[in-house]
């Protein structure tokens, strides 16, 4: 053989699996939610959805381009930002103002701290508490879905100049003679009107039909794809809707007249969004497992509290920048206990072959003969 | 995962399952014919390497004893052909740096039988009688650690033993050579148990094997079944890698864990490797020394694959030959290709062509560069935190932050508070990480650089 010799260490065979593709499935699975709410809001939403995408991928390439941060455009990072972003924001938001959430979005959540991995909060949620801070008006206006003509014209406030303040979308609503509809979000009532969402309202909200942003159904649907093939962690959104659930179900049990039902507090708002999209953002969320339980029980909490006794209507947001900012402290507590360590010295029940410290006769031994078993380790009684 | 692993009837938590890739493991164990010139390096094992007994140009028959073991943690060799040494010079090793070795011409003519053993009654050899027929046959653990089995079954007075471990899980891609051995040289191995028995004082033994080798079960347990064996067992686990490892193993059969820095001793248990225990098996009561040994020879670069019964000190390019490893670089355009000896997951890269098969070599498999692209062809990211090498560590380790610290060099702390001396290098995290960091090398650079701050000392 006279061929050159390779050298490399061990191991010298690989898992399939790339960042790429993760990235890439995270995206693909978005993309129902995506066609959904263009299909609930229509060429707003689209317009919308690319706007925000385009500024996300500008600023990337921009970074990327003058090496302030590692990393490429083809890693989909900044897809999976840029969507999350538009899906966070009212269908009729302007979209030179969704353009500065998304240069937000990557410049200061994600190239300031030195590119793909290294950032410590979700970008799509630096972006979008930038333009909440920023245009408190025109983030909380937001119209009913399925709007007659939603294919063809424009929601009036999504076409506002750069640098202008959206016109009220109110009037145009009322001009459309759709009464009843008003467009606040459940949440909104809620919190604001004291008006508690009845169940069949509630259900429709879950379909996408009130003024809910993307549906929650679809987005638990789409969350549970990539649980299943793995390019999320199943544990935090569990951890977050359990804790939710809990929370508010605990305080619905003391008084249900001033809180709303457990229910409406997992399905309501950008909970379901957040549960399964921002906060299992794998930069910003610990690596360890028994640290996923625990940030996920702290977004879920923190949420119902600062919707609860805050003045804001949603604490989705808050609860998962909070979190993330915990995340290395909660890494840190939670290391994996290594093999060896734990003290497991006597045999697991269910162990095959029951094992004594000391020395067994000839008869113990026999006395344990297990019966062949193949392919199984089946418990020993 | 734990509720997990407990539904898919896992046996210890965490581990991957790479594909298996054991394409040779259907085909009998073949024989080599002898190389033109067989090089018996000294060291061959861990511990101090023996001294040569033999002269230049001095005649050899197969199986005579050419080097002494020194101390106790060294073992003799044995001519590995009848033939004539052509010398005793340094010759490049698997590692890279040059060593002592024994050049062997053999006799073309000669019939190459084993001249040397003496048959013997091994049902009346007691305790100490064994350990000493171990150690003059010059038996080292075949699984690749290549630890002196003498010295293995040599029980610590105070430690009392009550069951014999063998390990047949053999869990790294490609190599079959264990699964061979036990399909046809099944009788040896239940020898070989009972031999390891009587020395270590153990009741009982048990095979644990993973379950896709049902056959290899089937073999042995017949065996049992036939010589109505009371006191032997053979237990299928769930198929995973790195379950070849010791502490693995016994967590899969027994549910304990070996506390870190301990060994199964302290538990009562002696490990082994079955392909050992089949060498026992067959030398003790031949009187015989090690001379050869079964390889898998696989890999995608290999037209030939197979599981070969190889000399010792067969040179690699010899069985490549011969196993019809793609000799002409023309037949894959691009002109590299990595050799690994033992598995992909924890085998060696090899340097040199002129390195022999030594007593610790599993396998020899051949990727070409073809093989490789995808995995160079990836971009390294940072680490993105996916937790996928943590949910992978079979030692509950931590290597996201660990492979952070390396980066840093911070070594100190990975060793401190990171648990870095329990990483035993499986390569697991390493093999899942999607962001492609070589974490288990940077890990052996670590370790190393805190053995030598410690020797410094
Ligand atoms: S190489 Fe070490 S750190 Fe990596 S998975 Fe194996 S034991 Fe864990
Ligand atoms: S597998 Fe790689 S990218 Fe993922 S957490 Fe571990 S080191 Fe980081």
């Amino acid at each position: 053989m006279s061929t050159a010799i390779e050298i490399r260490s061990a191991p010298h065979i690989k898992a399939p699996r790339t960042v790429e593709q993760i990235m890439r499935n995270v995206v693909g699975s978005l993309l129902p939610v995506c066609a959904f709410f263009v299909y609930q809001y229509g060429v707003s939403a689209l317009a919308s959805l690319l706007c925000v995408t385009a500024a996300c991928l500008f600023t990337e390439r921009l970074f990327v381009k003058t090496g302030t941060q590692s990393g490429s455009l083809s890693d989909w990072s900044a897809v999976i930002t840029g969507l999350l972003l538009a899906l966070t924001l009212p269908p009729g938001f302007p979209l030179w103002m969704g353009c500065v959430a998304g240069v937000v979005a990557i410049a200061l959540g994600k190239a300031l701290f030195g590119g793909i991995g290294f950032n410590v909060f979700n970008p799509a949620l630096v972006g979008r508490a930038f333009v909440q801070a920023a245009f408190p008006v025109a983030i909380a206006s937001y119209t009913p879905s399925f709007l007659p003509g939603r294919f063809i014209n424009f929601i009036p406030s999504t076409l506002a100049w750069p640098m202008m303040q959206p016109p009220d979308t109110t009037a145009w609503l009322q001009n459309m003679q759709i009464d009843g509809l008003s467009g606040a979000t459940p949440l909104a009532k809620w919190k604001f009107d004291g008006l508690m969402v009845l169940p069949q309202d509630l259900l429709s909200s879950l379909a996408g039909h009130m003024a809910v942003g993307p549906s929650p159904l679809l987005i638990l649907a789409c969350g549970a794809y990539l649980a299943l093939r793995r390019f999320m962690d199943w544990r935090i959104p569990v951890a977050i809707l359990g804790s939710a659930g809990l929370t508010a179900w605990m305080l619905y049990g003391l008084d249900p007249v001033r809180y709303p039902n457990p229910f409406f507090m997992m399905f309501s708002g950008g909970l379901m969004l957040g549960a399964i999209y921002m906060a299992t953002d794998m930069a910003t969320s610990p690596v360890t497992p028994r640290g996923m339980w625990v940030y996920g029980a702290l977004i879920g909490v923190l949420t119902v509290v600062i919707r609860y006794y805050s003045g804001l209507p949603e604490g989705v947001m808050y609860a998962i920048l909070i979190s993330n900012a915990a995340t290395p402290l909660i890494e840190r507590i939670t290391q994996p206990t290594p093999f060896g360590k734990s003290g497991l010295l006597q045999p697991k029940r269910g162990a095959s072959y029951p094992l004594h410290p000391e020395y067994i006769s000839r008869e113990e031994a026999n006395a344990v003969t297990p019966k062949k078993r193949l392919l199984k380790n089946k418990p020993k009684p | 995962m734990k509720f997990l692993n407990f539904l898919r009837g896992e046996t210890f938590a965490r581990g991957i399952h790479p594909p298996q890739n054991k394409h040779t493991a259907h085909t009998p164990i073949r024989r080599l014919p002898f190389a033109p010139e067989l090089v018996v390096p000294l060291s061959q094992h861990i511990g101090k390497a023996p001294r040569p007994m033999v002269q230049v140009g001095q005649e050899v028959v197969r199986g005579q004893p050419i080097a002494k073991g020194e101390d106790w943690l060294s073992v003799p060799h044995h001519a590995p052909a009848t033939g004539v040494v052509e010398a005793i010079e340094l010759r490049p090793s698997a590692r890279g740096p040059w060593t002592e070795s024994i050049i062997i011409r053999p006799y073309a003519g000669a019939t190459q039988e084993d001249l040397w053993g003496v048959p013997r009654d091994t049902s009346v050899m007691d305790g100490p009688e064994i350990l000493q027929a171990v150690w003059d046959s010059g038996l080292v653990g075949l699984g690749g650690a290549a630890f002196p089995t003498h010295a293995k079954l040599m029980v610590p007075k105070q430690a009392k033993v009550h069951t014999l471990v063998v390990n047949g899980c053999e869990c790294e891609p490609y190599l079959t050579c264990d699964h061979r051995v036990m399909l046809e040289n099944t009788k040896e191995l239940i020898l070989g148990m009972q031999l390891a028995m009587r020395a270590t004082g153990a009741v009982r033994g048990i095979v644990g094997v993973e379950d896709n080798k049902p056959d290899a079960v089937a073999a042995i347990q017949s065996v049992i079944d036939a010589t109505r064996l009371d006191n032997i067992f053979v237990e299928a686990v769930p198929t995973k890698y790195p379950q070849g490892s010791e502490k693995m193993l016994l967590m899969a059969l027994f549910g304990v864990e070996i506390p870190s820095g301990a060994l199964p001793v302290s538990l009562g248990m002696v490990m082994n490797n079955v392909g050992t225990l089949a060498a026992l098996g067959q030398l003790l009561p031949a009187g015989q020394g090690l001379t050869e040994r079964v390889v898998t020879i696989a890999g995608p670069g290999v037209s030939r694959p197979g599981d070969y019964r190889v000399p010792l000190g067969t040179p690699i390019s010899f069985v490549l030959e011969w196993a019809g490893a793609s000799a002409q670089p023309s037949s894959h355009a691009p002109s590299a290709c990595q050799l690994v000896l033992g598995g992909p997951m924890m085998g060696q890269a090899v340097a040199s062509l002129d390195t022999p098969i030594t007593k610790g070599v599993s396998g020899i498999l051949v990727f070409h560069p073809e093989d490789m692209a995808d995995r160079d062809g990836r971009r390294t990211f940072p680490c993105i935190k996916c937790g996928e090498c943590v949910e992978s560590c079979p030692m509950g380790l931590n290597p996201s932050a660990l492979g952070m610290l390396a980066a840093k060099r911070e070594y100190e702390l990975m060793g401190q508070r990171y648990h870095l001396g329990d990483c035993f290098e499986c390569g697991c995290c390493t093999y899942v990480c999607p962001s492609n960091i070589p974490l288990v090398q940077q890990f052996r650079i670590a370790k190393q650089v805190l053995r030598e701050k410690a020797s410094a000392l």
